[in-house]
């Protein structure tokens, strides 16, 4: 999966959750909780969904490295690498 | 036509799901209501056979109209009004306004009853000002789909003849019900308002210990503690679950904590965890998920509504430090818990930083008294400091 099909799901999954986000709006530096208005059950489904879509692995502690499309696209895009592997 | 909350005074039958001649019990879906909070699944409480429909197809009835009648199954069983709330639920206080009453009735087209919608869709049509009756149905057996319904709205975009925006409209008429309830609320309900910082940094680890164990979707959040908490604080505390009804005080019959879900563009709904003291964790967070998802896409159903026994507001994630809310009546007590943040604590004469909460109390003055109130609270504090026996 390259990083744009690998961003294409984030919004895809992101625009499920709210549905009222035009996906060309989000701006890649920001966090998804200040500019989409995300509350903690919001962001627990969007890890959820990744989880499903993507077939990686998402510890806890790494949550802080999904706040933002960036930093979303980066962290999932070396998880994948790492899963597609031998 | 049952309560759903002491906002609502009428509700419009959209459909029937059952008809005459339909076997019916517990639990079942007989009716789809559309109301200021949207539209909801009428559940039936009785077992037996649909005799009759007393209301179409459209019409909008003030609470407390009979639906329809059910013949029970025994030789003895009477016949009973079907659709009204749950046995335990409140009974709504006072007659209906006579403002509810006449307000003008919205008379829908009446339906061919064959048209089959999903409740989602027919959520979906009405946000969106689709005529269900003029939708092509792709779904099985030609049942209109939430995709139907939003290919019906793009095509009404495109027209210059589309209405103004439904939405709108249904956010209008849930702000008036939520002014309503909160406005009789402060009119009628001398409050009181306690608050108590609580220490969270032993509740957190243990939960990020807990999360390290469990799959992505078995994992919890905090709130999923705070209401246990607070579910089991009630049995210590039992003046502050129930309802205050015809100036006395009514206990709840179950620990029901009716949870405020934010709406996406506005609004609020507070749907029950019915006996949410006697879950375990993970199942309150499975059916705390399920009911704000339920919540968010229009589908609740009547139970949810009809008899949460004390109602938790959790404005952590928008930052507040406290809430202090208004209580939903005529339940007696609204617990509020602020964000958990780093903030200077005083321990063994030092001062460290914790992950501390604000929970805040607002209690009907009429069923308790403040050190009652404190006693809750401090149930609360204790119950989070062992989060492995929660």
């Amino acid at each position: 999966m390259t990083p744009d099909d690998i961003k294409r799901v984030v919004l895809d999954v992101l625009t499920r959750i709210a549905p009222e986000v035009d996906p060309a709006s989000i701006q890649s530096g920001v966090s998804f909780r200040d500019q989409l208005d995300l509350d903690s059950m919001d962001f627990l489904n969007f890890v959820l969904a990744l989880h499903d879509r993507l077939g990686v692995d998402i510890p806890e502690g790494d949550y802080p490295r999904l706040y933002t499309l960036d930093g979303a696209v980066a962290y999932l895009a070396s998880k994948s690498v790492r899963a597609a592997a031998p | 036509m049952p309560s759903l909350g002491s906002d609502m005074e009428a509700g419009t039958l959209v459909q029937w799901l059952k008809h005459p001649g339909d076997a019916v019990k517990r639990g079942d879906i007989i009716a789809v209501v559309d109301t200021q909070k949207g539209a909801i699944e009428i559940e039936v409480f009785e077992e037996g056979v649909i005799e009759s429909v007393q209301i179409k197809q459209g019409e909008k009835v003030p609470v407390g109209t009979v639906l329809a009648m059910i013949r029970g199954t025994g030789p003895e069983r009477p016949r009973v009004p079907a659709a009204t709330a749950p046995p335990s639920a409140p009974a709504r206080e006072g007659p209906p306004t006579p403002a509810a009453v006449s307000a003008p009735q919205k008379r829908p087209h009446e339906e061919p009853s064959r048209l089959r919608v999903s409740p989602l869709a027919r959520k979906l049509a009405a946000d969106l000002g689709v005529d269900v009756t003029q939708v092509e149905g792709t779904g099985s057996g030609g049942a209109i789909t939430r995709e139907d319904v939003e290919r019906a709205a793009a095509a009404l975009k495109t027209s210059a003849a589309h209405k103004p925006s439904a939405p709108t409209a249904r956010a209008g008429d849930m702000r008036a019900a939520i002014a309503s309830a909160m406005a009789r609320s402060k009119r009628e309900i001398p409050h009181y308002y306690l608050s108590s910082t609580i220490d969270m940094s032993g509740s957190l680890a243990w939960l990020r210990a807990e999360n390290e164990k469990r799959p992505v979707a078995e994992r919890l959040l905090p709130v999923a503690l705070l209401i246990k908490a607070v579910g089991l604080a009630l049995r210590e505390v039992p003046e502050l679950n129930g309802y205050w009804i015809d100036g006395a005080f009514r206990e709840g019959t179950g620990v029901h904590v009716g949870c405020a879900i934010s709406l996406r563009g506005g609004g609020l709904v507070a749907p029950g965890l019915h006996d949410a003291d006697r879950m375990d964790l993970g199942t309150l967070m499975r059916q705390l998920t399920d009911l704000v998802a339920r919540a968010r896409t229009g589908s609740l159903k009547s139970s949810d509504l009809a008899d949460p026994t004390i109602t938790v507001t959790n404005l952590g994630d928008q930052g507040a430090e406290a809430a202090f809310g208004i209580i939903y009546p005529p339940q007696v007590a609204l617990v509020g818990f602020g964000k958990i943040a780093e903030r200077p604590w005083v321990c063994s004469g030092k001062i460290e930083a914790r992950p501390l909460l604000t929970a805040t109390l607002s209690a009907d003055h009429r069923a308790t008294d403040g050190h009652r109130g404190g006693a809750f609270l401090a149930a609360v504090d204790r119950l989070l400091q062992a989060p492995e026996k929660l």
